[in-house]
C-alpha cells in the first residue's frame, strides 16, 4: 500500500490534472497513456553533491524523509533505486557533507531515511531529493514542509527511461 | 505637552523598529545559522525598518527635525538602506550561492524572492536617479522617486511577510503595516501638494 500525499507543489507540477481526493493512495493518472513522469522542481538541485553515500541514517536522526519511486506509464514500483537526500538541518547547512545521504527503495518502491530535523532556510522549511543513477532520467525534487514543526516530509518520484 | 508628544512619536518609532529586531534575536533558528547568514537576515530587517523611517523623515513627521534637516537625514538613511540591502543580498549569496542566483534570475521556487529582488532593483534605481536629481528637475524627480518608492515598499513588505525566518510574526506584521501606512500617507500628502502646485495655487504647507 502506497501512501501518496498531494501537496500544492505536486498539484501544480501535474498541471492541476490530478484531483486531490483526500483518499490515501488514490492517485489517478489524468491521461489514458498512463502515469506522467515527475518533472524536476525549481531549485531542486541547489547544493547537490554528487555521490552521497548510502547511510543507515543522516546524523543523529529524529526526522523522517519518505516517499515512493515508480515508473512512468504503468506506475510500477521501482525497487533498489538510489535516492539522495539533503537539507539544512539542526546538524548542518545544505552544502555540508554531513547533511547529505542516500538510501535505496524497497520491493514496493518505497524509501524512508531518518535525518536531523529540517529547519527553515532561505525563507522556507524544505528538503532536497535526487534520483541520479542514470538508468532513468535524473529528477531533483524540493518539497516544502507545510509547517516548520513537522517531523516528516514526503516526496514521490515517477521516472522515465533516460 | 509638545515635548510629551515628541517623546511619544520617537519612542513609538524606536519600538516599531527595535521590537522586531529584538524578537528576531531570540529566534531558535539562529542557533543553526552561521554568522554571515545571521548578519544577512538582520540586514534585511534593518532595511525594512529604514523603509519606515524614510517617508516620515521626508514628510517632516519626526519632531525636532526641521524640513531641511529631515531631508538631509533622508539622504543618509537612503544610503544606509542601500548598504543594508547589499549586505542582505551579499550575505545570502555567500550562504547559498545557487539559491541567491535563482532568486536574482527570477528562477527561484520561493514566492517571496521576486518581490525582494524587484524592491532591490527599485532601491538601486532611486540611488542612481538621486545622483542626477538636479538635472531631472523637481517634478520629474518626485514622480520617478515616488513611483520607485511604491515598488520598494510594496515589494519589501510582501517579501518580508512571505519569508519564514527568524522574525516573529506579529512584530513583523506590525512593522510591515506601519511601513505601508506611512508610505501611503506621505505619498498622498505629497501628491495633493503637487497637484496644488501645478494648478498654480500656493502649496498648503511649507
Amino acid at each position: 500500500m502506497t501512501t501518496v500525499v498531494l501537496n500544492r507543489r505536486n498539484l501544480l507540477a501535474a498541471g492541476g490534472s490530478i484531483l486531490a481526493t483526500g483518499v490515501s493512495g488514490l492517485l489517478l493518472p489524468a491521461r489514458a497513456q498512463g502515469l506522467a513522469p515527475t518533472d524536476s522542481m525549481a531549485g531542486g538541485a541547489n547544493n547537490y553533491r554528487k555521490g552521497a553515500p548510502i547511510v543507515e541514517r543522516i546524523g543523529k536522526g529524529g526526522f523522517w524523509m519518505s516517499g515512493t519511486v515508480r515508473r512512468a506509464g504503468d506506475g510500477a514500483p521501482l525497487a533498489g533505486q538510489r535516492i539522495q537526500i539533503w537539507a539544512h538541518t539542526t546538524e548542518g547547512q545544505e552544502h555540508e557533507p554531513q547533511s547529505h545521504g542516500a538510501t535505496l527503495t524497497d520491493k514496493n518502491g518505497s524509501f524512508r531515511l531518518e535525518m536531523p530535523q529540517i529547519i527553515p532556510i532561505f525563507g522556507q522549511p524544505h528538503g532536497h531529493l535526487a534520483y541520479d543513477s542514470g538508468e532513468f532520467k535524473t529528477v531533483f525534487l524540493r518539497p516544502v514542509m507545510p509547517s516548520a514543526k513537522d517531523k516528516s516530509l514526503e516526496a514521490h518520484f515517477v521516472l522515465q527511461p533516460a | 505637552m509638545r515635548l510629551a508628544k515628541a517623546t511619544l512619536i520617537w519612542a513609538a518609532l524606536a519600538a516599531a523598529i527595535c521590537v522586531p529586531i529584538a524578537a528576531a534575536a531570540t529566534s531558535p533558528l539562529l542557533a543553526w545559522r552561521g554568522p554571515v547568514y545571521i548578519l544577512a537576515g538582520f540586514a534585511g530587517i534593518i532595511a525594512l525598518g529604514l523603509t519606515l523611517v524614510q517617508p516620515l523623515l521626508i514628510a517632516g513627521y519626526l519632531p525636532g527635525l526641521s524640513a531641511y534637516r529631515g531631508r538631509r537625514v533622508h539622504h543618509w538613511t537612503g544610503g544606509a538602506l542601500l548598504v543594508a540591502v547589499v549586505v542582505h543580498v551579499g550575505g545570502l549569496w555567500i550562504t547559498s550561492p545557487p539559491d541567491m542566483i535563482d532568486a536574482l534570475l527570477f528562477a527561484s521556487p520561493t514566492p517571496f524572492s521576486p518581490f525582494g529582488v524587484i524592491a532591490m532593483w527599485a532601491i538601486f534605481a532611486v540611488a542612481l536617479l538621486a545622483l542626477f536629481r538636479r538635472r531631472l528637475g523637481l517634478r520629474t524627480w518626485r514622480i520617478a522617486h515616488m513611483s520607485l518608492a511604491v515598488v520598494v515598499v510594496a515589494g519589501g513588505v510582501v517579501h518580508a511577510m512571505l519569508v519564514e525566518g527568524p522574525m516573529e510574526t506579529i512584530s513583523k506584521a506590525a512593522l510591515c503595516a506601519l511601513v505601508f501606512g506611512a508610505a501611503i500617507k506621505v505619498m498622498a500628502d505629497l501628491a495633493r501638494r503637487m497637484r496644488a502646485t501645478s494648478r498654480g495655487e500656493s502649496p498648503v504647507r511649507q
